[in-house]
């Protein structure tokens, strides 16, 4: 008997979708509802960072580094900042360090939960969702009582920080890890380990981990597939080695290593684990001046600088190559999103329309990041 | 046999979970809401918030030190040269002001709320308020103008200084010709320390006008100093309006209302 | 008596015409209630306070400016819709879950129509809804619209036999297909009801009913259809305005349906928890609507708890675990009234 054929159809997921996570748009290929294909289309938001890198001096480079991942800003800029320094060659007070990690890791924390949160909301959870956001806004209560802005920072610049923190600053973070703990607990409850939301992502989007070395993969998306690599413990920058944390990895414990439970698991794990690193660096931060490395002019020697850094989404680097001049010749990103949404058709092929929801969300792209 | 164990196993987790699930949902239906009612009850703005900003003109230089900070060039700031006869005071930081400052923008449209205009200012005039509800229907009415000066007051000033500049380079011309002429009677290849420029000296008028702050600042020294004297006095007696505190965050709260008041109007009419 | 309007009025045309009236009298306001309900529960439980500007004691006006507003907005008709189906779609996804009102008993001195087949007729009636999803579907010429109603289609077509079987083992026990005589089945104190009766079977029937029920309804966790983060809207993707309105009408009317049912199969109806305490015809409107509106809470409130199932395993929970548990059942109550009675 001849097998019977089917006509394939194309669907437009996107740009103006509920669940691509902002302007992503995917043409889908569909016999039924399974998907045959799958083929990101990327540059709805395009803005030019590298070509407006070239006319801007240094610092002003900062406030655009931000809106390069604007769920992650302090980790963009650290990582820009870091670059910076590293060819001006100026070392920074360690306390500005210490506080540039707490940052890091508060930003980390809030950049996954928005990430778990909308992950819910896309398979159907519309409460963990809410609960996530009402614990990001205390993070981003303590950013804008550090620096004014509540998404886009601008905090750390190059030798040193906009401010130092401010009274009160320490305790209010105590009180956020102290309430945060049982959050998770309480987040697990709701959803992780939810039956049905469980059986919506294990064995869902299976990335093993030599696909995910060889796109370039990296960040939570790398570590679900079980490949112990951050380069906060694999490269240390910062003050990264002076603190005692693990490198949390998918398990496979729902279902095959790497599938969509995993990646989601890596990230709720991971705020677990940021969570250890500020309590140190709360405990053990030094005194300093933030502003004594800040130098008057940035004007870097002829040189150049490739700094990477582990960004809540994967390995964000900046390539800053200088002329000499108070402007950089070219500053080049290289976002974690992008690799990791070429990941994409690969991992899609042969499961449903709604599965291709729970591996866009597990991916966990930003627009910002992608398109720059 | 696995099968039928996991088949009822799964059913039974399926269910433990809902559970568990509802009971976090039910325990929250009765904790208070952690979200406030907008507009009647705000979220306090810490110290440091990163709002509109503020200018305030009393202090200001006319430096542009804040707009060629901005890296979105949002801050668009026009200067005219006082008379040597005029007396602008100084600023609470006690520097002298020089420049009218005829034209002061910050098309809020445009600004990204980075806060890198405010460290650079030499007086602290320029910081960041607590003021962030703002919007408008007409884009153009987020230009806002910080000037004090009305726009005929403006025109007058900016006249007046290219007067003033047209007079200066003319004397100056007439100075950089004799001393051209003198120069090349004497066949001397030393040129005075004033000219910094020396092969525009045969053509001196257009070498002066665009670069208007350093050269006459010789011949205007002895005016200006004579007007420094006053100020000491006169301070006391202007102090009410003039004197500002110069602290950003204690001003914050009353610079909305000034805004809102006067400059607002202003701006729409640019 | 079984309907005082008609007992009064005569059962000619205007008898039947007051009588069928006042089921839109109840669904009116009850969908309002209910999303008002929806809106403030789904708040409290996440934390937030949900409207409470209009009408100023906490927002009760919500629903209502809603409607207003959906009833004042533009009726957009797409170019390439069919249109007479995409008009006539709404409508007959009302009708069906308004006709099911006939035969709910909310007293025992009202029911629309006191048919010996009620229970047969709602659970017949209700799969009309069916047909008007999938006009909806095909007639909008949208794929997610169509991936929608397909989705419904298969959705509701599967979980009927599940909520047939379930109530197919109440009507063994009652004996009775008419839902007045299934309430009267269970008179008495509250033990009496047929939760409680032939322990456990008939308890995890109505588990079994209350999962199908909610998938019939389209309520999360099975609100494939309509999945928003999946398919956008689902089926009612290019509805707007009035038309809109009418499934969301739709939606709470057979919400408050599979409600009243679970309440007089389960529950004994109309009657008093409390034996002859506050029992009466009149009572018995304000007990079945109780009774309906606490299972309503447990939707709204399941909705907000769980995430959403896929297609696939819909029909699993469908077909390999619900069916099958409700054919035991049927076997075991069918063996237990033969044997005990
Ligand atoms: S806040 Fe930033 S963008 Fe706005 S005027 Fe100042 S420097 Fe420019
Ligand atoms: S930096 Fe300060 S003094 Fe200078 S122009 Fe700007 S506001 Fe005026």
């Amino acid at each position: 008997m001849a097998e019977l054929r089917t006509e394939e159809m194309v669907l437009n997921m996107g740009p103006q979708h509920p669940s691509t996570h902002g302007v992503l748009r995917v043409e889908l290929v569909v016999d039924g509802e399974v998907v045959v294909d799958a083929i990101p289309h990327i540059g709805y938001l395009h803005r030019c960072f590298e070509k407006h890198a070239e006319v801007m001096s240094y610092q002003q480079i900062v406030p655009y580094c931000d809106r390069m991942d604007y769920l992650g800003s302090m980790n963009n800029d650290h990582a820009y900042v870091l670059g910076v320094e590293k060819l001006l060659n100026i070392q920074v007070p360690e306390r500005v360090e210490y506080i540039r990690v707490i940052m890091a890791e508060f930003q980390r924390i809030a950049s996954h939960l928005v990430s778990v949160g909308t992950y819910g909301l896309d398979i159907g959870a519309f409460t963990p969702f809410l609960f996530c956001f009402r614990d990001r806004e205390m993070i981003l209560d303590l950013f804008e009582m550090t620096c004014g802005a509540r998404l886009l920072y601008n905090y750390m610049w190059p030798g040193g920080l906009s401010h130092d923190l401010p009274p009160g600053f320490v305790e209010k973070a105590r009180a956020f890890i102290k309430h945060f703990r049982p959050a998770i607990k309480e987040l697990n409850e709701l959803l992780s380990y939810n039956e049905i939301f469980v059986k919506r992502t294990a064995n869902v989007g299976v990335l093993p981990a030599d696909i995910a070395i060889n796109y370039g993969a990296s960040g939570p998306t790398l570590r679900g597939s079980g490949v112990k690599w951050d380069l906060r413990k694999c490269e240390p920058y910062s003050v990264y080695d002076k603190f005692n944390w693990d490198i949390v990895v998918g398990t496979g414990e729902m279902g095959t290593l790497g599938d969509c439970w995993d990646r989601y698991m890596v990230k709720v794990w991971e705020m677990e684990q940021s969570l250890r690193i500020i309590e140190q660096a709360l405990d053990t931060l030094p005194e300093g001046d933030v502003h004594a490395a800040i130098p008057k002019r940035v004007r870097p020697p002829v040189g150049e600088v490739y700094v990477r850094s582990e960004s809540p989404r994967g390995e964000l680097a900046y390539y800053i190559v200088s002329d000499g001049s108070q402007k950089p010749y070219r500053v080049k990103g290289r976002a974690p999103s992008f690799s990791n949404l070429s990941l994409l058709p690969e991992i899609s092929r042969g499961y449903l329309i709604a599965d291709m929801i729970a591996i866009i969300g597990s991916v966990d792209i930003t627009l910002g990041d992608v398109d720059r | 046999m696995s099968s039928v164990d996991t088949y009822f196993k799964n059913i039974g987790k399926g269910f433990w979970t809902v559970l568990l699930g509802m009971k976090v949902t039910m325990r929250h239906l009765f904790t208070p809401a952690v979200t406030i009612q907008y507009p009647d009850a705000r979220m306090p703005i810490p110290e440091r918030g990163r709002n509109r900003l503020y200018v305030n003109m009393d202090d200001c230089i006319g430096c542009n030190q804040c707009g060629m900070a901005c890296p979105v060039g949002c801050i668009t700031i026009e200067t005219a040269k006082s008379l040597p006869t005029e007396d602008l005071g100084v600023t609470s930081t006690g520097q002298k002001k020089r420049l009218w400052v005829t034209q002061f923008d910050i098309d809020f449209a445009k600004c990204c709320y980075c806060g890198l205009c405010v460290p650079p200012c030499p007086t602290e005039c320029i910081y960041m308020t607590d003021v962030f509800e703002f919007s408008e229907y007409d884009r153009d009415k987020l230009n806002y103008s910080f000037i004090t000066l009305t726009p005929e007051e403006a025109a007058q000033k900016t006249e007046q200084a290219k007067a003033a500049e047209k007079e200066a380079a003319a004397k100056k011309a007439a100075a950089a010709a004799a001393a051209a002429q003198k120069a090349a009677q004497t066949q001397n290849a030393a040129q005075p320390n004033a000219q910094p420029n020396p092969p525009s000296a045969p053509k001196p008028a257009p070498s002066v006008a665009p670069t208007p702050q350093p050269a006459p600042a010789g011949a205007e020294a002895a005016p200006v100093s004579s007007v420094t004297a006053d100020p000491q006095g006169s301070k006391t007696a202007s102090s009410p309006e003039n004197v500002q505190p110069p602290r950003p965050q204690e001003q914050a709260a009353q610079a909305p209302q000034e805004l809102k008041t006067n400059d607002n109007p202003k701006g729409s009419a640019d | 008596m079984h309907n005082f309007i008609t007992y009064y009025l005569g059962a000619g045309f205007w008898g039947s015409l007051v009588s069928s009236i006042i089921p839109l009298v109840f669904i009116l306001p009850f969908a309002l209630v209910a999303i008002w309900l929806e809106l403030k529960i789904s708040a409290h439980m996440q934390d937030r306070v949900g409207p409470m500007r209009t009408g100023r004691w906490h927002g009760w006006a919500q629903p209502l400016a809603d409607v207003t507003k959906l009833i004042q907005k533009e009726d957009i008709i797409p170019a390439a819709a069919d249109k007479a189906l995409y008009i006539l779609a709404p409508a007959l996804v009302f009708v069906g879950a308004y006709a099911a009102y006939a035969a709910i008993p909310f007293s025992p001195a009202y029911i629309g129509s006191d048919i010996n087949l009620g229970i047969f007729y709602i659970v017949a009636v209700s799969a009309l809804v069916v047909i008007g999803i999938l006009m909806a579907g095909w007639s909008s010429n949208n794929k997610w619209s169509l991936l929608g109603a397909m989705r419904t289609a298969a959705q509701l077509v599967s979980y009927e036999i599940p909520s047939s079987l379930a109530i197919l083992a109440v009507v063994m026990v009652a004996g009775s297909l008419n839902l007045n005589d299934i309430c009267a089945a269970q008179s008495g104190w509250f033990w009496n009801w047929f939760v409680f009766g032939k322990f456990p079977f008939l308890f995890i029937t109505f588990i079994i009913y209350f999962i199908a029920s909610l998938a019939e309804t389209n309520r999360s966790p099975f609100d494939i259809p309509e999945a928003e983060s999946e398919l956008v809207a689902g089926y009612h993707t290019e509805y707007s305005g009035m038309r809109f309105a009418f499934f969301y009408l739709a939606e709470y009317a057979n919400m408050f349906v599979v409600a009243a049912v679970a309440a007089v199969l389960f529950f004994g109806g109309w009657n008093s928890p409390f034996g002859t305490f506050l029992s009466g015809p009149v009572w018995g409107v304000f007990w079945l609507i109780s009774k309906g509106m606490v299972l309503v809470f447990i939707q709204i409130w399941l909705r907000w708890t769980l995430p959403r199932f896929r297609v696939d395993q819909l029909m699993y929970l469908s077909w390999k675990i619900l069916t099958p548990f409700a054919l035991v059942n049927i076997f075991a109550v069918g063996l237990w009234v033969v044997l005990r009675g």
